[in-house]
């Protein structure tokens, strides 16, 4: 509708009409027939605009439907707005001069009722409708599979409960139903993935639930949708939706990198002490010399911690802004960037300020995993 | 004067006098607390910036500038004039710079700050946009960026839309009503002075060390109780704008209630004052809840109190309930006024009486008491119960009845008006169409599973602009267009006037209209980077957004030209029916030589013979005319 919006208003220049509606014949009947040829139009219009991303869960079936019934609804009510507005301005505007009143009309009880009764109809059977759909998106699904969501300043991390598999990538097979389990470390993230178009916050002291169906397969992205501080612009992620085979071929290769190393832990939620020994990767397999292992490894706690949202190291495709450019630290000793991870604030980079790191990577982080860390940022120097 | 009789006398010598005694009594509490505690260091900054910058020196300002001398001389027991009226009325300039009890200087102080601090949030919004103009950090880092969309957004809600329209409303009301001034004229002062305090923190809150709060204008906890110093500037400036904000309020429902002109009826009443009377009504009720949230907060940071941390039972949902318990009324705190003043302009400008003037006043009414059912629609997505959700929507799709109503009103109003298109009428016609577009995205909003996809994204962004510069900006507007002339006595100029409404409504459109589809496509809100495929859409945005910010400069010339050169204003320039057109402009200081006598309706435009008001003699006894009723015997609007 917008792009009719500035032709909308009214005409720039003044015209000269008089007046004169008792010289037109049925002029309500004139603005309808404008109105209705004005609405279908719109209605036309709207409807061909693709507004949205990529359907790829059942759930975005359903509200893409309704937000085509608020468009077709939507639609009529500016138009008869507009054509009301714009007919009386051109119709009883006033000519130069004139100094009389116009006519003392104090209102209209029949009329009062009918857009007071209208209305409230109309939202009425909107909000029924709009239960009606809630219903259906949020029902719970059989054969569920659990996925853990963790948010934390500034990354999510995904956890497979039962399997001892955590990813920073989430990966969901194709048609089966998801219920994401949702909590933060922090403050508050919001788990958002457009293309399902469904999202809940991630709140402090709560597990918060979406339940959807994933049905296209894919590339996508986990966007945080709440404000969580500096590095929320980058707190995205990728989701990738594939064939149930597939899938059970990826979480069988993370399980053998990730589970050996978690020991009979048989923690559930996510594996939070989950320690790679191997760089497993999503593409798992293949032969590795003990290097590139090292390197994998450390590319893959780079990027599973988060590191990558705030900080540029191309080794690793990072290009955040938020904190200091690794590809080029400017003392590349060990024993600072040691420091660097386990207390951040002790030294701070030049024009950057203190308290935006979190500074509890030397509790999370396993000693081995900081040795692996550290080697591959040095190495990732040269 | 001497030196010590300026530090003595009420004023900016002993402001900054007060000031700095205030600083450093709160840096000497602060240092004697930690000294007797033992705790190391004794000097810790930022303990002295919370309770001397931010707490004691407002204070030390208030009493320095004289907003509390009369109280004092009266509570002291030293002898008081009942009839003081020396600090009232504007005589040179310079009346407008010290503490004033005339509602008609408070008014244009008002207005004056207002407009200085929608300059500055303006600035911030430009600085923005130049960030997002393209992917990719350009201008400010993502801390600044964070910090740049909480101040605008705290700047524009806490010192723009809801002061300006005190601001308008206590140059007007009084003499709308027919009073002489407001009822407390010196609280009235106080509240004015009290409001740039919280403008100038939120501002000095980018020198903090740690940057400017970064939080949102909502500072949702717990991340507000985690980030750096400038918040505190949040947390306290919101203490003292909605201190003023309340203070204000009571002055005006005292006001309206007891201070109308003998025959001012409450269905007498012109809607501005209806709608006045009603916003008052709201901030009274609900701006103790944004205080309360945002002492938790204060507590949380400076006292280690533990609201909002789960690990101590906690608990963090209940912060965006308090909050939002406060901010969604405060979404009707900022669009009644601009109802008030539409009606006004449409009825004025279009010479025809109010559509339905009791619905109108009833549909007020309705929004008020709905208002306080509706703030859980900003939590669809919170994590809290899910049953409450749908009740929610329902209240709030309901408010979508009375909004109806004024907005069919408006309209039924100008059908067979004499319509004469000046600016304020301009803005008023801008302004219903652009906030029927708001509020139809806002019942979109309400529809629960729509706004699952779509909340904490651009289409919320372009909602909340459409209805808040849409909406109550283009009031706030076309209400300064039309009491311009009776403010200043002087005429603006209609070409500028002109210019500037169709530069802002078209670029208005081209700013916030694509936003709707990034929005839904997919782009975050506050954001200070984004995916590629957003990019030209953003850098469309971002050239109108300029072009809009430019034709502000149309009316900033307007105004100050015209009111320095404009030609001079007749009493009644639009041949108003209301009270405040029958005095000179500008209103002499004491408004009325003699209260004047209401005998009719104020918008009985077209009727024979009518007269909302009369002064010296009594009306003639066919001049006075019933209130219009809603359900009068006219015929349909339709021939």
């Amino acid at each position: 509708m917008s792009e009719r919006d500035p032709g909308a208003g009214i005409p720039a220049g003044p015209p000269e009409e008089d007046p004169r509606i008792e010289g037109e014949k049925h002029p309500v009947a004139r603005m309808i027939a404008i109105g209705i040829v004005a609405s279908v139009i719109g209605v036309a219009i709207c409807l061909t605009i693709d507004w949205f991303p990529a359907d790829a869960s059942g759930a975005a079936n359903d509200i893409d439907t309704a937000y085509d019934v608020l468009l077709i609804c939507s639609v009529p009510i500016f138009v008869l707005v507009m054509t009301i507005a714009i007919y009386s301005v051109i119709r009883f505007r006033a000519k130069p001069g004139d100094m009389r009143d116009g006519a003392p009309i104090h209102g209209n009880t029949r009329l009062e009722i009918f857009w007071v009764t209208v209305p409230f109809l109309m939202v009425s059977a909107l909000a029924a409708y709009a239960w009606i759909t809630l219903d259906d998106i949020e029902a719970k699904q059989r054969d569920e599979l659990a996925v853990n969501v963790t948010g934390q300043q500034f990354t999510w991390t995904f956890g497979y409960p039962g399997e001892q598999v955590r990813s920073a990538t989430l990966v969901l097979p194709e048609n089966r139903p998801v219920d994401f389990r949702i909590k933060t470390n922090d403050v508050i993230h919001s788990f958002w993935v457009p293309e399902f178009r469904l999202k809940s916050d991630a709140v402090p002291g709560l597990t918060t639930h979406i339940r959807l169906t994933p049905d296209r397969i894919g590339r996508y992205q986990v966007v945080c949708a709440e404000l969580c501080g500096i590095g929320h612009a980058t707190m995205r992620q990728n989701v990738r939706v594939v064939p149930p085979e597939e899938f059970d071929r990826w979480l069988a290769s993370q399980r053998a990198a990730q589970g050996p190393a978690a020991g009979g832990g048989g923690e559930q939620g996510g594996g939070e002490q989950g320690g790679g020994e191997q760089g497993g990767g999503e593409q798992g397999g293949g032969e590795q010399g003990g290097g590139q292992q090292a390197a994998a490894e450390g590319e893959q706690l780079f990027t599973e911690n988060g590191c990558s949202s705030c900080h540029t190291l191309s080794a690793a495709g990072a290009d955040g802004t938020v904190g200091p450019d690794l590809d080029d630290i400017s003392k590349p000793d060990e024993a600072y960037i040691r420091e660097s991870i386990v207390d951040p604030n002790a030294t701070i980079a030049k024009g950057f300020n203190p308290d935006i790191m979190p500074g509890d990577f030397g509790d999370k982080l396993s000693p081995d995993e900081v040795d692996a860390l550290v080697s591959y940022l040095l190495e990732a120097q040269r | 004067m001497t030196l010590t009789r300026r530090l003595l006398a009420p004023g900016w010598y002993r402001a900054a006098l007060g000031t700095a005694a205030g600083f450093g009594l709160g840096m000497g509490i602060v240092c004697a607390v930690r000294a007797l505690y033992g705790w190391d260091p004794i000097v810790d900054w930022n303990a002295i910036i919370t309770v001397g910058a931010l707490i004691a020196a407002p204070l030390g300002y208030l009493v320095g500038i004289g907003c509390f001398d009369y109280w004092f001389y009266w509570a002291s027991g030293r002898p008081t004039r009942p009839e003081d009226h020396s600090g009232h009325g504007a005589y040179s300039w310079k009346d407008y710079f010290r503490v004033n009890t005339d509602h008609k200087v408070i008014g244009i102080q008002y207005i004056c700050t207002t407009f200085f601090f929608f300059v500055a949030g303006g600035l911030m919004a430009m600085l923005m946009r130049a960030e997002l103009a393209q992917p990719g950090t350009q201008f400010v880092d993502p801390n600044t960026f964070n910090g740049l969309f909480s101040v605008h957004a705290s700047i524009m809600i806490f010192l723009f839309i809801i002061p300006v329209f005190a601001g308008i409303a206590n140059f007007v009301i009084p003499l709308m009503i027919g009073a002489p001034d407001m009822a407390f004229p010196r609280l009235n002062a106080l509240s004015y002075w009290m409001l740039p305090v919280g403008g100038v923190m939120m501002l000095a809150s980018f020198f903090a060390e740690g940057g400017a709060f970064a939080t949102g204008w909502t500072a949702y906890a717990p991340l507000s109780t985690e980030t750096p110093l400038g918040q505190q500037f949040f947390t306290v400036g919101v203490q003292f704008a909605g201190a003023s904000s309340i203070a204000t309020a009571l002055n005006f429902l005292v006001t309206i209630i007891t201070m109308r002109a003998p025959g001012m009826t409450f269905w007498r009443m012109p809607l501005l004052v209806w709608a006045n009377f009603t916003t008052s009504l709201l901030v009274v009720i609900a701006t103790p809840f944004i205080a309360g949230s945002q002492f938790f907060v204060l507590l949380d940071r400076t006292l280690s109190t533990h609201f909002f941390d789960p690990s101590t039972n906690g608990d963090v949902l209940m912060y965006q309930h308090v909050f939002w318990f406060y901010s969604h009324p405060a979404v009707y705190i900022m669009m009644l006024p601009g109802f008030g003043i539409i009606s006004e302009v449409i009825s004025t400008h279009a010479r025809k009486p109010i559509f339905g003037y009791r619905m109108m006043a009833f549909s007020l009414v309705a929004i008020v008491i709905l208002g306080f059912s509706v703030w859980a629609h900003h939590m669809f997505v919170s994590g809290m119960w899910s049953w409450l959700r749908v009740p929610m929507m329902i209240t709030t799709m309901l408010i979508a009845v009375p909004t109806g109503i004024k907005i069919f009103s408006w309209l039924a109003t100008l059908w067979r008006g004499v319509i004469h298109l000046r600016t304020p009428l301009l803005f008023a016609l801008g302004f219903i169409t652009m906030f029927t577009l708001g509020g139809i995205s806002g019942i979109m909003l309400a529809v629960i599973p729509f706004t699952i996809h779509v909340s904490d994204t651009y289409f919320v962004v372009a909602h909340i602009h459409y209805v808040l510069f849409g909406g109550s900006v283009f009031t706030i507007f076309a209400g300064i267009y039309h009491w311009f002339p009776k403010m200043t006595g002087r005429m603006y100029d209609e070409t500028l006037g002109r210019i500037h409404f169709w530069l802002s409504f078209i670029f208005f459109n081209l700013t916030f209209g694509p936003m709707h589809f990034v929005g839904i496509d997919g782009m975050p809100r506050r954001v200070a980077d984004y995916a590629e495929q957003y990019a030209t859409w953003n850098a469309i945005i971002s050239i109108s957004a300029f072009i809009f910010g430019l034709s502000f400069l149309v009316f900033v010339y307007n105004m100050v030209a015209s009111w320095r050169h404009g030609p001079l204003a007749d009493a009644n320039p639009w041949r108003a029916h209301s009270i405040e057109w029958q005095v000179s402009s500008p209103p002499p200081v004491f408004n009325f030589d003699e209260i004047p006598t209401v005998v009719g309706g104020p918008y009985e435009y077209g009727v024979p013979g009518a007269v909302h008001a009369v002064f010296k003699e009594k009306a003639p006894a066919g001049a006075a005319v019933p209130a219009p009723a809603g359900g009068g015997g006219a015929p349909p609007p339709t021939e």
